[in-house]
């Protein structure tokens, strides 16, 4: 791994990512994780949907920082017109997120890291990209920001696909007090998953899956009123 | 354009070179002044906060942020004791880690100050409220131009004593809850001797809301920010 996907992947880059639960705080709340064990399960699901859907994404943004063979066909349409390829690419995230509170939090996340990466990576392939919407998908920036420093596209996909399992599994630490090694080593059993995600990323097509009970729980968790909330999301 | 157009003018046009000019300068490049208010559980943030939106509210343009770990605790009492319009309060989420988000991770706080910034667009005062903390937690100096640090009677006499980068660095420290010291049998005289002692030349307040409700003392020290506050570089 490059500088960028490490230094993007790393729990204390300062881009707000660590009030983000992604859906763990309400899975929590609703009694859905408790330990370990329910914790790994959560992930694994959460990997394999949102998960894969960010990497391919982040890849995506990767290959067209650098304008290295764009494969997917939305792209190759945009080349036909005259339309941006990250509008293409950010409408085809939005499209692909149906929770609003989703979107929110990755736009959130998005402008978060734009503040951090402006400083260690001035371009103006972070210009195009913000020219399309002021608070991009936090996927897309990642992968801009992995083209930008020369990294593949796998390693972008990799890095958004680790930050979908660590970001929760970190916040599952904080609020249940589970096991730190116990927590990590579940982690680390999922690599086999996230080296399937990143080579998914190679398809032709951007995927596509969903999983509506984070869709679903996602929305609850901004709109519930009255209880605890520690988590953006 | 030259400041010389060859007429040899006795008489000044430019007031500025004159007399002192009276319009006050614009907060720093443009933007609000940032202070931080910190400190334990329970000593008392909040009622300061209140305090100063109480006697500051009418005479300077501000706003609030508050970082409460029950997220809309504090601002809810802000609202509801209708010190501020709800639209000059906003509350962030910390993910269970307070002195993260105002320390180590500044984004979700940056973001909260943005929006307001661009709600109002011509603010003079931004007051960032910390969740409860322990006497290690600081606010960076990415996201306030000055803090308080704010300890209370109760809270034990010997909390000076124990020093932490909260007593000995802040811009101002507070001892709150002066009125509780005889029913707590804290001695006032060891609280302020040893906070002088710790923090040198820097400032010391003791104060209680209850004997003076607006913070005259906070008030004058904030005020004193504004007037004289460094350009951030």
């Amino acid at each position: 791994m490059g500088v960028a996907s490490l230094v993007l992947a790393d729990a204390r880059f300062p881009g707000g990512g660590h009030v983000h639960s992604g859906g763990l705080e309400e899975a929590v709340a609703r009694g859905l994780v408790s330990d370990v064990a329910s914790l790994e399960s959560f992930l694994e699901g959460r990997l394999r949907t949102v998960g894969l859907v960010a990497a391919a994404f982040a890849a995506a943004g990767a290959r067209l920082a650098v304008d290295a063979g764009v494969a997917q066909a939305p792209l190759r349409d945009a080349r036909a017109s005259a339309a941006s390829p990250w509008a293409v690419l950010d409408a085809e995230l939005d499209a692909r997120t149906p929770s609003a509170a989703q979107r929110d939090s990755s736009r959130a996340q998005g402008r978060g890291t734009l503040r951090a990466v402006r400083a260690a990576w001035p371009s103006p392939v972070l210009d195009e990209l913000v020219a399309v919407h002021p608070r991009p998908h936090h996927p897309l920036l990642v992968g801009a920001v992995c083209g930008i420093a020369g990294e593949p596209a796998e390693e972008a996909a990799r890095c958004v696909g680790y930050l979908a399992i660590s970001g929760p599994a970190s916040a599952a630490v904080r609020l249940l007090g589970l096991d730190p090694f116990a927590v990590n080593a579940a982690l680390v059993r999922l690599g086999p998953v996230l080296d399937a995600v990143v080579a998914a990323t190679e398809a032709d097509d951007l995927p596509a899956p969903s999983a509506p009970v984070l869709d679903l729980m996602a929305q609850a968790h901004v709109e519930q009123r009255g209880r605890l909330r520690l988590f953006a999301s | 354009m030259s400041d010389d157009h060859g007429h040899g003018h006795l008489i000044s046009f430019d007031p500025t070179q004159t007399e002192h000019d009276h319009h006050e300068a614009p907060p720093a490049q443009g933007r609000a002044v940032r202070i931080g208010i910190g400190g334990p559980v329970g000593s008392g943030k909040t009622a300061l906060v209140a305090a100063l939106a109480r006697s500051l509210g009418d005479r300077v343009r501000l706003a609030v942020v508050t970082n409460d770990i029950y997220t809309t605790e504090d601002a809810d009492f802000l609202r509801r004791n209708a010190v501020l319009p709800p639209e000059r309060v906003e509350a962030v989420q910390t993910g269970c880690c307070p002195h993260t988000a105002i320390r180590d991770d500044i984004t979700a706080n940056l973001d909260a100050i943005d929006t307001l910034e661009e709600r109002f667009g011509d603010l003079e005062l931004v007051l960032v409220e910390s969740g409860g903390d322990n006497l290690t937690a600081v606010f960076s100096r990415g996201l306030v131009d000055a803090q308080i640090f704010v300890v209370d009677v109760a809270g034990g006499d010997k909390v000076p004593r124990k020093g932490g980068p909260g007593v000995t660095t802040a811009d101002l420290l507070v001892i709150n809850k002066t009125d509780l010291a005889p029913l707590v049998g804290a001695d006032m005289d060891v609280m302020t001797g040893d906070a002088r002692r710790i923090r040198k030349e820097l400032p010391v307040i003791t104060q209680s809301l209850v004997e003076d409700p607006a913070a005259t003392e906070v008030g004058a020290w904030v005020l004193e920010q504004l007037a004289c506050a460094p350009a951030p570089s």
